[in-house]
Formats: structure tokens, C-alpha cells, sequence
């Protein structure tokens, strides 16, 4: 297999990610975004791991889907408080650090 | 390059069929993702992207990021996903407006980004291929290199997991 199969697939999955946080307005959706981001780069990471045959990529893989949890967590936390204050999880609504 | 692809005497056909399959099945998930009007059709597809992420992994040697993939992924943080769509009440089953009013611009930033970065990769790795002597990487390598070189940053994501679940405890209780 050409690493490129691989690289390619992260930048597009990378890129759609991308779209999703921009268009989106629906917070949890922004999230679920953000996980398709952050899977693509493991993908690059064990990709490239696998290229080198070294195990660092293995090892940054297991500790970035630890810190994905963590951070769906507490951005579903603060999702649901936003939401249990303002009955609406709308992007577009939360401007009040616009000045 | 599909030139390259069959001029090449040593490719393994089915694995390239295989990682063809997965990578379909994972862009028309993260397309629905991005597009879908339904909060919980979003979600199950993004399962799709993540159980195809796992396949993708076991195809790179890496067993125990696969099984950690499905175990925290596809079982954890999905439940945790459908939480938050039950819990914020979004409207279960129906369509609404999910993208707000920029949401066209996100397409020219997304292609221009898209274009770029398979430039620097075609342009860089060319045809490069992924070593193919069918070794796995053992869990128990893994675990040595999780707990010597990279024991510091094992701690410190310790610690974050812990500041993570206290915050989270701390954000969402009702007082």
C-alpha cells in the first residue's frame, strides 16, 4: 500500500472536519466534528508509525484518544449548562464577547 | 499513480481492496456528518467513521489502538454523544436547520485547505510504500514504551483525565 492511500484519506476526513466546526451551528455537532479532526490525525500518526516501524505513533495515538474523551466530556458539560441557561445550544446565539 | 499501482509486482491486492472499501465507506460517514439535517443520523454515522478508523488502524499493524478505537470510541463517547443529543433535547427524529448562516464559506476553506495539503503529500511522498513483512506491533512493546520514554506524559494525562471528569461533575450537577 503507498502511504499516500492513507495521508490523502486523513487530509480529506481533516478537511471535512473543518467544514463541519464552520458550518455548523448546532454545538453538539461541533463537537462530532472535532472528533472526525482528531481521527484523521491518527490515522496520519500510525501511518507514518507504520512507515518508520517505530511505536512513538502508537504510543501519541492511545494519548490522543484519551484526551478526546476528556474533551468530549467536558464539552458536552459545558453544552448541557450552556443549553440548562439559555434553552438553546445555538452557535449563532452565544455573542456575548462580541463587544 | 494508478499507473504506479499496477506496474508494481509486489502490491497486495486485497489489502488495497480493503483499505478502497474502508475509505469509501469512512468519506460518505464524514459527508453525512457534515450534512446531515438529523442530529442522531449525524451521530450514527460518525460510529461508521470511527468503526472505519478502527479497520484502517488494524490494517496498519496497530491491534491495540484498533481494540482501544472501538472500546473508547465507538462504545464510550458515542453513548456520551447520544447523552448530549437526549439531554439537550433536540428534536429526535426530526429535520431541522443545523448550519447557520456562514455555512458556504466553510466549502471554499475546506478545498483550499483539501488542495494544499494533497499538493504537499503527492508532492512529498510520491510513492512511497508502507513496509509490508506483515509484522504487528506487540501491546507488549507498546506498553514498554508507554511506561519508559513516555512515562512523563502518561502522568500528565493522569492528571488531565482527572481534572476532566471533576470538571465535568462539577459543570453539569444541578445545584
Amino acid at each position: 500500500m503507498l502511504i499516500n492511500n492513507f495521508l490523502l484519506l486523513g487530509a480529506l476526513l481533516f478537511c471535512i472536519g473543518v467544514y463541519g466546526v464552520i458550518a455548523r451551528k448546532n454545538a453538539v455537532m461541533v463537537l462530532m466534528s472535532i472528533e472526525l479532526i482528531l481521527n484523521s490525525v491518527n490515522i496520519n500518526l500510525l501511518a507514518f508509525d507504520r512507515l518508520h516501524g517505530s511505536l512513538d505513533g502508537n504510543v501519541f495515538a492511545l494519548y490522543i484518544i484519551a484526551v478526546a474523551a476528556a474533551e468530549v466530556g467536558v464539552g458536552l458539560a459545558m453544552v448541557l449548562l450552556i443549553y440548562r441557561n439559555r434553552k438553546s445550544i445555538s452557535l449563532d446565539e452565544l455573542s456575548e464577547m462580541k463587544g | 499513480m494508478s499507473a504506479v499501482i499496477l506496474a508494481a509486482d509486489d502490491i497486495y491486492v486485497a489489502q488495497n481492496i480493503g483499505f478502497g472499501i474502508i475509505a469509501a465507506t469512512m468519506i460518505a460517514g464524514a459527508l453525512k456528518v457534515v450534512t446531515s439535517k438529523n442530529v442522531v443520523h449525524a451521530a450514527l454515522s460518525l460510529v461508521l467513521v470511527l468503526g472505519g478508523a478502527a479497520a484502517l488502524y488494524l490494517l496498519l499493524a496497530a491491534e491495540f489502538v484498533a481494540v482501544t478505537q472501538v472500546l473508547v470510541y465507538v462504545g464510550a463517547v458515542m453513548v456520551l454523544f447520544l447523552f448530549g443529543v437526549m439531554l439537550t433535547r433536540a428534536k429526535l427524529g426530526q429535520e431541522g436547520n443545523l448550519n447557520n448562516k456562514n455555512a458556504l464559506l466553510g466549502v471554499p476553506i475546506a478545498l483550499l485547505m483539501l488542495g494544499v495539503m494533497s499538493w504537499v503529500l503527492i508532492d512529498g511522498f510520491e510513492d512511497t510504500r508502507l513496509p509490508q513483512d506483515g509484522s504487528q506491533v506487540s501491546i507488549e512493546a507498546v506498553s514498554d514504551s508507554i511506561f519508559r520514554p513516555y512515562l512523563l506524559p502518561f502522568w500528565a494525562l493522569s492528571f488531565v483525565l482527572l481534572a476532566a471528569v471533576i470538571g465535568a461533575i462539577v459543570l453539569a450537577r444541578k445545584d
